[in-house]
């Protein structure tokens, strides 16, 4: 900024610091808190009633403050429901689906802006044009395909399909453009193959961009539920999502149960939550995001 | 030394690129080609085929039938273009409210939480965002509870004097304000089956809870990418304006919203796309209930496939879905185009301003590219 020119208005902004400043600011809090209430409050809720017992659910739905606490919905989820089944496969898929797009996604990425070869720039276009196709659309198609293939209703129709996608692989391809070349060409000279450079020289260099894959593909597969849903049928290879989707609509049990859907609800929020806050800054502060850095 | 031994090690630099590169990638061709681009092929043909869901989709026994699933949608007369009648004019209201109050929340937020001024932006970014993070699935369970009618929100609508609805059990279109029946030249006359008097209704009630919760967990994202490109931009040209006597308001309206234009773009697409798509809220939710108001054609088109088996008709309406999707995405680009500035507006310019000020357009450019790299991060 040069000084000349943020003088005048810096100026005149003090002196509006005056009364009516301070009003205009004490507005803008009041809104930005009332907002922040209207947002938050909901998950309290969620967590207040999973504690709650039926009754004061339904009597007292606005209150944080369970009238007698109670772990029985959590005791029910965990005890005497399929529960932790769908834990552990949302555990599995999630963490197989991750590892995978992680390694395919950045291997793709970088021959797509590294390598060169023929074709090299039809596939990327072609990449982009699927990066189009709406995902509800597939919903059918991939069941299709799934079913010939002969793997519906197991973990390899659940997690092969989603092991790469098309917008991680642009992340990486993009992130890879940034690095600059003479670092590898060192590595080439020194003898190095292809995968040897990519492994052990750009793929740790690219470890913001590794991270924010991580956090897409590990809130992607953890809150999928369309796809299971036409990748399985047994109770056994229920994930959360799908599981809780059911209980929900009332598939699974009578009643309304609210404690112990939101309980269920509480708790497949929490890994996600997790990764959120570990990564916050990395999430949050947009202008300095992953791929930049 | 020089020429000769440094020509092969060059060749020997570069052989075998060609070769990884094809290995590198052909995990990808293979799962995007086998679970992205066959799939809708073989789908392509199963809306032009009387398939059944029984063996193979290929097998001698399954018919070419034409247009037939299609035609029976759009202008059967049947059950069938009723249900996806009312399926487009329910996702028609959800796009049309959901859209417009999103982009606006999350511009608001965005434009609030990045002032400097503010103490705390930290917290107020993660309250806002953290709906986004959070599985539909979840949120739905919950908004479930809230919006049950006795739930916590007809509680609070309590206190202030109001008896709030039976949400997700009220199928009353939400223009029609509590009339049971129109004028008969509205009922009699319909378009896909459906009574023009249902097509101007709105959103049922249940459907508008359910485009509360769209408004409430996407708001979030779209405020992040609002915000990166708002640091994007320059503080020059909002001096600048300052200087010219331009009060906040203005300073909003004429400087900052067009220097956003290719990020208000990309959120409007992004809306756009995802609301044609609405199906986990309604698995999870409504099953399409009540009386079908919160019916989708996403949700439809499962239904139609995998519970009443009549997979052809399923996979014409996940076609027209995505003709659905592609023909607003070009007819919002070709709104949205970036046009040459009117001649009354350039005259304005020429006849206020001598140069400095008159071409936010470049700059709005430049933070439009800038931004979309930072975008790709937040999806």
């Amino acid at each position: 900024m040069s000084t000349e020119t943020g003088l005048e208005p810096r100026y005149t902004r003090t002196r509006h610091r005056t009364a009516r400043g301070i009003a205009a600011r004490s507005l803008l809090y009041a809104v930005l808190i009332a907002i922040a209430v209207v947002y938050i409050f909901p998950f309290l809720i969620d967590l207040a009633t999973s504690f709650k017992s039926e009754a004061d659910a339904a009597g007292d739905p606005l209150s944080l403050i369970p009238q007698t606490w109670t772990t029985a919905a959590y005791q029910r989820l965990f005890l005497s429901s399929d529960f932790p089944v769908w834990f552990k496969n949302s555990v599995i898929v999630t963490l197989l689906v991750t590892a995978g797009r992680v390694f395919l996604d950045s291997l793709a990425g970088y021959a797509l802006a590294r390598l060169q070869f023929r074709g090299r720039n039809t596939l990327f276009a072609l990449l982009v044009g699927v990066m189009a196709v709406p995902g509800v659309v597939l919903l059918i198609p991939k069941f299709l395909v799934i079913n010939q293939l002969g793997i519906y209703d197991s973990y390899a129709g659940m997690i092969v399909p989603l092991l790469t996608d098309a917008a991680g692989i642009f992340i990486m391809k993009n992130f890879f453009e940034s690095i600059p070349a003479s670092v590898e060409e060192q590595a080439r000279i020194d003898g190095a193959g292809p995968f040897r450079v990519f492994w052990s020289v750009v793929l740790p260099m690219a470890r913001p961009a590794v991270i924010t894959i991580v956090i897409l593909s590990f809130q992607g597969s953890w809150n999928e539920l369309a796809h299971f849903i036409v990748s399985s049928q047994s109770p056994g290879l229920t994930t959360l999502t799908k599981g809780v989707a059911q209980l929900a609509s009332g598939q699974l049990s009578q009643g309304t149960q609210y404690p112990l859907k939101l309980a269920a609800a509480a708790i497949m929020t929490i890994p996600v939550a997790i990764v959120f806050f570990v990564f916050q800054k990395r999430i949050l502060n947009a202008s300095d995001g992953a791929v930049k850095e | 030394m020089t020429t000769y031994s440094r020509q092969p090690r060059r060749g020997g630099l570069r052989r075998g690129e060609a070769a990884s590169g094809w290995l590198f990638t052909a995990p990808m061709i293979i799962l995007l080609g086998l679970f992205l681009v066959i799939p809708v092929l073989m789908a392509l043909w199963v809306s032009f085929s009387d398939w059944g869901g029984r063996g193979s989709p290929f097998s001698g026994s399954v018919n070419f039938v034409g247009f037939k699933n299609y035609s029976t949608l759009l202008s059967g007369g049947g059950l069938a273009e009723q249900d996806f009648g009312t399926a487009l004019k329910n996702n028609a209201w959800y796009v049309v409210l959901v859209v417009p109050l999103q982009t606006a929340l999350a511009l608001f937020l965005a434009v609030m939480v990045n002032r400097q001024i503010l103490r705390g932006r930290g917290f107020f970014r993660t309250a806002f965002y953290f709906p986004s993070v959070t599985s539909s699935v979840a949120i739905t369970v919950l908004w479930l509870f809230l919006f049950n009618s006795t739930g916590a929100v007809n509680k609070a609508l309590s206190y202030l004097g109001v008896v709030g609805p039976n949400w997700f059990n009220d199928p009353a279109g939400i223009f029609h304000f509590g009339a049971t029946s129109g004028p008969a030249f509205l009922e009699k006359s319909t378009a896909l089956g459906v009574p023009l008097w249902d097509w101007i209704g709105g959103p049922s009630v249940a459907m508008f809870a359910l485009i509360l919760l769209a408004v409430f967990t996407t708001s979030g994202t779209f405020m992040l990418l609002f915000v990166a490109a708002l640091q994007n931009l320059g503080g020059d040209i909002q001096e600048a304006a300052m200087m010219d006597g331009a009060t906040g308001w203005q300073r909003f309206w004429r400087v900052t919203l067009p220097q956003l234009r290719p990020t208000l773009f990309t959120v409007l697409t992004l809306g756009l796309i995802g609301c044609w798509q609405v199906f986990d809220q309604i698995y999870t939710g409504t099953q399409g209930g009540p009386a079908k108001t919160t019916m989708t054609p996403a949700y439809l088109s499962y239904t139609s496939s995998f519970v009443n088996q009549s997979w052809g008709q399923g996979a014409a309406i996940a076609f027209i879905l995505f003709v659905i999707i592609v023909f607003f995405t070009l007819f919002q680009r070709w709104v949205l185009r970036e046009r040459a500035v009117s001649k009354r507006r350039m005259r304005q310019y020429t006849v206020a301003t001598t140069a400095a000020t008159s071409t936010p357009v470049a700059p709005a450019m430049a933070a439009g590219a800038a931004a979309d790299t930072g975008e790709e991060n937040e999806r």
